[in-house]
């Protein structure tokens, strides 16, 4: 009798540690959406929206998101314009061509470039690749979008050169018989055969790349700048919405003030891009299973 | 073109790790001469070639330990909840959803998460206590999958032989599955421990401090971390700090890449074992 | 088959009874396949009783009856019901921990636990609280002597079970499953991984613990049954078609199917 009491004890208290992971989402949304929340009722959803100018720390006070957001999105683009095409090249070289030993060696050693911790990264991109650049580049400013998003670029290769490996590893070797068997080169196999059928996997380790993009702060933190400016050219700062979480917390912004909401505003409007993406990730990952099994 | 592509795959292979290499090979270049004793003792100081990064390892170290311990029960413990009690329905598949979205939120929402709850609603205001318990969460998600991962590799024989010798479920968890994927656990939980010294913007979010004058003597002091000091030194415009910084980085990359190292061998060892 | 009536043996009697695992109305599903079609059995106490039947024919999930091991597969639905020494195993009360000390079982591939050959069959003993270390030597020594396997470890007590060779291991685990001393043993195809001398090993320690112990072993090899079994019950797509003594399944069966498959011509 002491046993099952014991035994039910425990197993309550397993399910509690795996309960308190839910109790992290909700807080992390209760936190994000009461501040928002506080932040709404002074700044209208409008003005957040359309506003075209991003100034809380000035005097003459302007609170759209859109300087922001286009910091965001032009350093992701960047990263991934970067990422994909080599992390797919690695992906399909280890997979179709290298020899099966080097997989083993090669992919944790590839992983090491996501285990550097971005703030080598951002002193890489400020020290190292902008000066580079700086000489093809005459006007590219000191702080710039493109060293950023290149060198996060470099950190997220592991992720779709990994997950893109698995995905093609995991494709039936009857399929790539076959299609040797029809007198298809390797070149031939791996683009009209092995891609398309690891073509889930393949979308999902780009999805999560761009999250994690999107979601990086010291890397651009440091090497492309705090000036939130609406713009396309990736040779001028730019603050991405991480950066300006960064920044204003390393000043000495009063508990409940404005400016202090902004964070929590620009916090939850990355949330929400970072949560779509990994749903929608988790929803193909999920339909890619159930075919295999 | 077969040939051509065979080579431009090479090419990509190589590209991150010659970049990195050249970039790991020219911050030693610069930083090694910095590295001392005084460098890895001295307090901070306003000026760079009297600064060492004392009170920050020590923070790092502070927060590493007791991240760790409020990570690994509730990490392991949810893994083994997922893995071995609960059943597949609908309390499984809202966990599962949700601990793959943890693992995508980014690390800076930690932060803004970790500042509210325990530095306001707690008021354990901007201390290691906060600090670890922010990373805690951080890295709840990579310990939970690789635990997972790693209880999943037992082969199932062994379950069937310990029910079969009248165990319960605990008895069959702690008395033969997690002996036996010990190895794979560590290795995740290296992994993840990894990560959260390398960790510096939720830290930052949360308050964390550039310059400390002590190293942290209790959880409730204010602290700083490696990661931290070497992005203040990045960010100063004298000559003297950029050295510094690479100094740091050179400190922080070594721990870095010796933990991966050391989960990567155990990964190889407790492969070999399973097998 | 046997003809005394169920409701003579009181349910709690002491005594050992005739009969030690009754099965009536017994039906099993996973999901919406039928895996047992409605079976009833009785098993003797202290006989050797070999299931036999092609892949697929459920005699194996029956077996897995007898010590709950079905409990764990996803889908899994029963009906009927089964007594073992006269206490319905599948009631709400019943302890399926105390079940399984007293229904060991012996799986189709050696299973050792990644541990010491010690550490193995005291295991048993140490999940039921036992600390004693001289009765765990005890019992350990005593339970590897059952099964002939303690000349050949008494000096690598220590050492990973997993080093031994798979007859050895097989015995092993014989060994783990004899020291909670159970009543009923079970043996899902022990024999069919290893190598005929191990399995004549296995074969020649059946003999003798059924003295002591009743033994259900399911096997795909018709000699081996024919050789080791009291009793032999063949399985069909979910049924129990025949159910008789050895010798009179092996010699003279009343089924044509019983006959086919044990002569070989299917299966």
């Amino acid at each position: 009798m002491m046993r099952r009491i014991k035994e039910f004890f425990i197993e309550k208290t397993l399910l509690a540690t795996a309960l308190l992971t839910v109790l992290v989402t909700i807080g992390i949304i209760a936190v994000l959406s009461v501040e928002a929340f506080n932040f709404f009722k002074e700044v209208s959803v409008w003005e957040f929206l359309t506003d075209t100018q991003w100034t809380p720390l000035f005097t003459d006070k302007h609170f759209g998101i859109l300087p922001l957001l286009s910091g965001t999105l032009l350093t992701s683009f960047i990263a991934i314009a970067f990422a994909v095409p080599v992390g797919l090249s690695i992906s399909i070289y280890i997979s179709e061509y290298a020899p099966r030993s080097f997989r083993k060696t090669i992919k944790p050693v590839l992983e090491l470039l996501a285990a550097v911790p971005t703030v080598v990264y951002g002193f890489f991109a400020l020290t190292v690749v902008t000066p580079f650049l700086q000489g093809f580049i005459p006007g590219l400013s000191g702080f710039n979008s493109l060293s950023a998003g290149l060198v996060m670029g470099i950190m997220i290769i592991p992720f779709i050169s990994s997950l893109s490996e698995d995905a093609l590893h995991a494709v039936p070797n009857s399929l790539r018989e076959a299609a040797y068997g029809m007198g298809s080169t390797r070149l031939q196999n791996a683009f009209k055969v092995m891609v398309p059928a690891a073509s889930s996997g393949i979308i999902v380790s780009i999805i999560l790349a761009i999250s994690r993009a999107i979601g990086e702060t010291m890397i651009v933190a440091i090497a492309a700048g705090q000036q939130p400016r609406l713009t396309l050219d990736p040779t001028v700062p730019v603050e991405t919405i991480t950066a300006y979480i960064v920044q204003v917390s390393l000043g000495d912004v009063q508990h409940g003030s404005l400016e202090y909401r902004t964070i929590f505003a620009a916090g939850i409007t990355l949330f929400i891009f970072t949560f779509i993406l990994n749903t929608i990730s988790y929803r193909i990952r999920k339909k890619f299973q159930e075919k295999y099994e | 073109m077969d040939q051509v592509f065979k080579y431009w795959g090479i090419f990509c292979t190589l590209l991150g790790l010659v970049l990195l290499a050249i970039f790991i090979g020219s911050i030693l270049v610069d930083g090694v001469k910095r590295i001392d004793w005084e460098f890895i003792t001295n307090l901070p100081s306003r000026k760079a070639e009297n600064s060492g990064i004392y009170t920050a390892l020590m923070g790092s170290v502070w927060v590493l330990v007791l991240t760790t311990i409020f990570a690994l029960p509730i990490g392991i413990g949810a893994a083994i909840y997922l893995e071995e009690f609960s059943r597949k329905g609908k309390l499984s598949s809202i966990l599962e959803v949700n601990i793959s979205n943890l693992a995508g939120v980014p690390s800076v929402i930690y932060g803004l998460l970790g500042l509210e709850i325990f530095v306001r609603v707690m008021q354990m205001g901007s201390s290691v206590l906060a600090g670890s318990f922010t990373l805690a969460l951080l890295i709840l998600p990579i310990v939970i999958v690789s635990t997972r991962e790693a209880i999943k590799a037992v082969p199932q024989s062994i379950r069937d032989a310990s029910y079969a010798m009248g165990a319960t479920k605990w008895q069959t968890v702690s008395m033969q599955l997690l002996p036996a994927s010990f190895g794979g656990i560590m290795t995740g939980v290296i992994l993840a421990l990894s990560r959260a010294v390398g960790e510096t913007a939720p830290l930052i979010v949360i308050g964390a401090l550039a310059y400390v004058p002590f190293a942290p003597s209790s959880p409730m002091d204010d602290f700083s971390v490696l990661p931290i000091q070497i992005f203040n030194w990045i960010s100063r415009p004298q000559e003297g700090f950029e050295l510094n910084a690479a100094a740091g980085i050179i400190i922080l990359l070594s721990i870095t890449f010796i933990m991966n190292g050391i989960a990567v061998y155990l990964r190889n060892k407790w492969q070999k074992k399973l097998k | 088959m046997e003809s005394e009536q169920i409701d003579t043996a009181r349910e709690d009697s002491p005594a050992k009874k005739k009969n030690m695992i009754k099965a009536e109305g017994v039906k099993v599903w996973y999901d919406d396949f039928m895996a047992i079609k409605g079976i009833d059995m009785k098993i003797r106490t202290n006989r050797v009783t070999a299931f036999i039947g092609p892949s697929g024919c459920g005699k194996s999930t029956f077996l897995r009856l007898f010590n709950r091991m079905n409990d764990y597969v996803e889908g899994f639905r029963m009906e009927g019901n089964i007594r073992i020494q006269g206490n319905n195993i599948y009631s709400e009360k019943i302890n399926i921990e105390q079940l399984r000390k007293e229904v060991g079982m012996v799986f189709q591939k050696p299973n050792p636990f990644p541990k010491s050959v010690f550490e193995n069959v005291a295991y048993g003993l140490r999940i039921q609280g036992i600390k004693d270390k001289q009765y765990l030597q005890d019992k350990v020594e005593a339970s590897l002597k059952q099964v002939a396997l303690w000349d050949e470890v008494k000096d690598g007590l220590n050492k990973s079970a997993l080093a031994l060779s798979g007859g050895q291991q097989q015995r092993l685990c014989i060994a783990r499953t004899l020291a909670v001393e159970p009543e009923v043993i079970l043996m899902d195809e022990p024999t069919s991984a290893l190598d005929p001398i191990s399995t004549s090993k296995i074969e020649e320690l059946l003999y003798e613990l059924k003295e002591n112990y009743t033994i259900v072993i399911v096997t795909h090899n018709m000699q081996q049954a024919s050789r080791v079994s009291d009793s032999t019950a063949f399985f069909y797509m979910g049924e129990l078609v025949e159910y008789d003594k050895t010798k009179k399944i092996f010699t003279n069966p009343e089924k044509k199917q019983t006959e086919n498959y044990i002569t070989g011509r299917f299966g």
